[in-house]
């Protein structure tokens, strides 16, 4: 097991050194880093003094150093066009984002989790056929654009939710959390339900699938002979064992959740770190792009090493197989 | 039995092939019209199709020759007549241009960016596949490992971080696309590559003493192709599904070379003021090529699969 833990964290450095090797030479070689990490609207004099002071007379390999070693003070440099630390830009919009991202989760396993159930129990029933179809369209629908249409209804045409924005928002142990205010909530509503609609779909169909598998075992047959209200099976003997896997498939979908969110906080001026690396992108404020790289690669990495681990505690096969190979 | 002599017997081994590969097509065509939806979809997109391809010629305007356009016919409602007399059936977007129009040459850039990433990048997949299935051992693990690896990374996220650092371009967006995709193609091909390597066939080439290179893609290769063309039609759909995404973004294609993304885009900013025409159309176009595309790839699978043969 150790063995096991040891090995994928290596792996995660070095995927975690290779892709800032990438990020410094992607920056550094391609572009032009006088262009790209110093403020265009400088003078000459200042111009050289900023080189001078970046260190952009070193050798590439010495930069790259001193890179790696401000970076691991978290230090990424400044925003062009904030002036603050890039790395505290970032860190604030987190918040933001992750409570995006945990809504729509919940709300595909909301909204997900009874419809499948309905789909797997009466799998001929119109409403059945129709929650199968619109989970087709939803995989085929581009995201941006049912958030636009959704803006253009609920917000132009009936004026019922808020376009763009976040709303209102309390701060409880210094976070700042919006869906416990009733702006913040219908703020909240349209942007969770554009990114949860991908997931929903998923979820539907797992759960169908799980359903349909589990009613015909011989212990839901028993409990129904044993006289149990449909509601007890169905509640009890069937959503118990169709959860485990819908909801280890959910947890593992939190990452591209979080990746999605860049369109969604787009279309909605969501204020979390996908709109600020769009806003970055647009304006070239390189510093916070680097940041970003750095810390979105940080986090998938960590993401996937603890699904590695976790499945390797559940299913023993997958690290038997690993220390063979 | 000399050597030649087993040789001269291959010309005719080709023939039956052949002739093989003749039933197999009619099977295929026939097992492909028994879904009378997926048809009409095959029907729908060599439609869209026909429309990218002859978009400059069946236009009723080409939006993008700055004389034929008037911004004072600009942001009409579908349905709407120009002042010259003209019909807009779609409507008109901020400058003036038919909307129509617009698509139409937006189906021809999105089309044409995804079907160039797609092919390429199934090239290069599948030379990659093959060469982790045919030589193995370490080669094979370290493809492999380098293709989980970048799976465990969501598509949208490569192609952000690809684009953040290389800039706008319809090259830099090809060459995020085939970053994408590149390593779903190189999977299929591996995992029935691995299962092919081992039927007899290969055995004979080898004992023939074929070189590697002619074993592998006069041999392993055309026996690979199936599951490969099932997921090259849904990567193509994923392909246009994620450039209109990035382009919407606005780090994908330039202003003048308008996607159905960036139409979309354009559009956004008169949604707040009720002028839905010029987002809801593009869009509606995107989502008919992805359905049907998807729709296609079902049946081939369905089709293809050797398991549901009857």
């Amino acid at each position: 097991m150790s063995v096991f833990i040891i090995r994928r964290l290596l792996q995660s450095l070095m995927v975690i050194v290779a892709m800032s090797l990438i990020v410094f030479f992607g920056v550094n070689v391609i572009g032009n880093p006088v262009d790209i990490l110093i403020n265009p609207e400088f003078d000459q004099e200042e111009l050289e003094r900023a080189i001078k002071a970046l260190g952009l007379d070193l050798p590439l390999w010495q930069q790259y150093l001193v890179f790696v070693k401000n970076a691991l003070q978290g230090d990424f440099g400044k925003s062009f066009v904030f002036g603050q630390s890039a790395l505290k830009l970032i860190i604030q919009r987190v918040p933001a984002t992750l409570e995006l991202a945990f809504t729509a989760l919940i709300m595909s396993i909301i909204i997900g989790i009874p419809l499948g159930l309905f789909a797997g129990l009466k799998p001929d029933s119109s409403v059945s056929k129709a929650i199968m179809g619109g989970s087709i369209l939803g995989f085929s629908l581009p995201t941006f654009w049912v958030g636009i249409m959704m803006i253009m209804i609920f917000a132009v045409m009936l004026g019922v939710l808020p376009s763009t924005g976040r709303g209102q928002s309390l701060t409880i142990m210094g976070l700042e959390i919006s869906f416990l205010t009733w702006d913040g909530l219908k703020h909240l509503l349209m942007p969770a339900i554009n990114l949860a609609l991908l997931k929903i779909s998923l979820v539907i169909r797992l759960t169908r699938a799980g359903t349909r598998e589990v009613v015909l075992q011989d212990y839901v047959k028993f409990a129904r002979a044993k006289g149990l209200s449909t509601r007890r099976v169905i509640l009890v003997h069937v959503l118990k064992n169709i959860l485990i896997p819908v909801v280890t498939v959910i947890g593992l979908e939190l990452g591209n959740l979080i990746a999605f969110s860049v369109v969604t906080e787009t279309v909605f001026a969501w204020p979390g770190m996908g709109k600020l690396i769009i806003d970055s992108i647009q304006m070239l404020d390189r510093p916070i792009i680097v940041a970003y790289l750095m810390i979105i690669v940080f986090m998938f990495v960590t993401i996937n090493l603890v699904v590695d681990i976790l499945y390797s505690v559940l299913d023993p096969r997958v690290r038997l197989q690993d220390v063979k190979a | 039995m000399s050597v030649t002599s087993k040789i001269e017997l291959i010309p005719e081994l080709s023939a039956e092939v052949a002739l093989e590969g003749e039933t197999s097509l009619r099977r295929f065509v026939s097992d492909f019209t028994e879904n009378k939806v997926a048809v009409g979809a095959l029907m729908v997109f060599l439609a869209i199709v026909f429309v990218a391809v002859f978009a400059s010629l069946i236009s009723p305007q080409n939006p993008y020759d700055l004389a034929e356009i008037d911004i004072l016919n600009g942001r009409l409602p579908p349905r709407s007549e120009s002042m010259s007399g003209t019909t807009y059936w779609l409507g008109t977007d901020d400058q003036g241009r038919d909307m129509l129009s617009a698509i139409f040459y937006g189906l021809r850039t999105s089309l044409g960016v995804g079907a160039m990433s797609g092919f390429i990048a199934l090239c290069i997949g599948t030379c990659i596949g093959l060469t982790a299935a045919y030589f193995g051992g370490r080669v094979d693990s370290l493809i492999m490992r380098l293709v989980d690896l970048q799976l465990s990374f969501p598509a949208i996220l490569i192609a952000l971080m690809l684009l953040a650092v290389l800039g706008k371009g319809v090259e830099k967006i090809i060459i995020a696309l085939i970053a994408v995709q590149w390593a779903y193609y190189a999977r299929t091909v591996r995992g029935s590559a691995l299962v092919e390597r081992s039927k007899d066939y290969i055995e004979a080439a080898h004992c023939l003493a074929f070189s590697n290179r002619r074993i592998v893609f006069r041999h392993l290769m055309p026996n690979v192709l199936p599951p490969l063309i099932v997921v090259g039609t849904v990567q193509v759909a994923h392909a246009i599904l994620l450039e209109s995404t990035l382009s919407f973004l606005g780090i994908g294609l330039p202003v003048t070379e308008p996607s159905l993304g960036l139409l979309i885009a354009n559009g956004f900013e008169y949604m707040l003021s009720g002028k839905y025409w010029i987002s809801f159309f593009p869009g509606v176009a995107l989502l008919i090529t992805v359905v049907s595309i998807n729709l296609v790839g079902d049946q081939l699978r369905d089709v293809l699969n050797p398991r549901l043969r009857r």
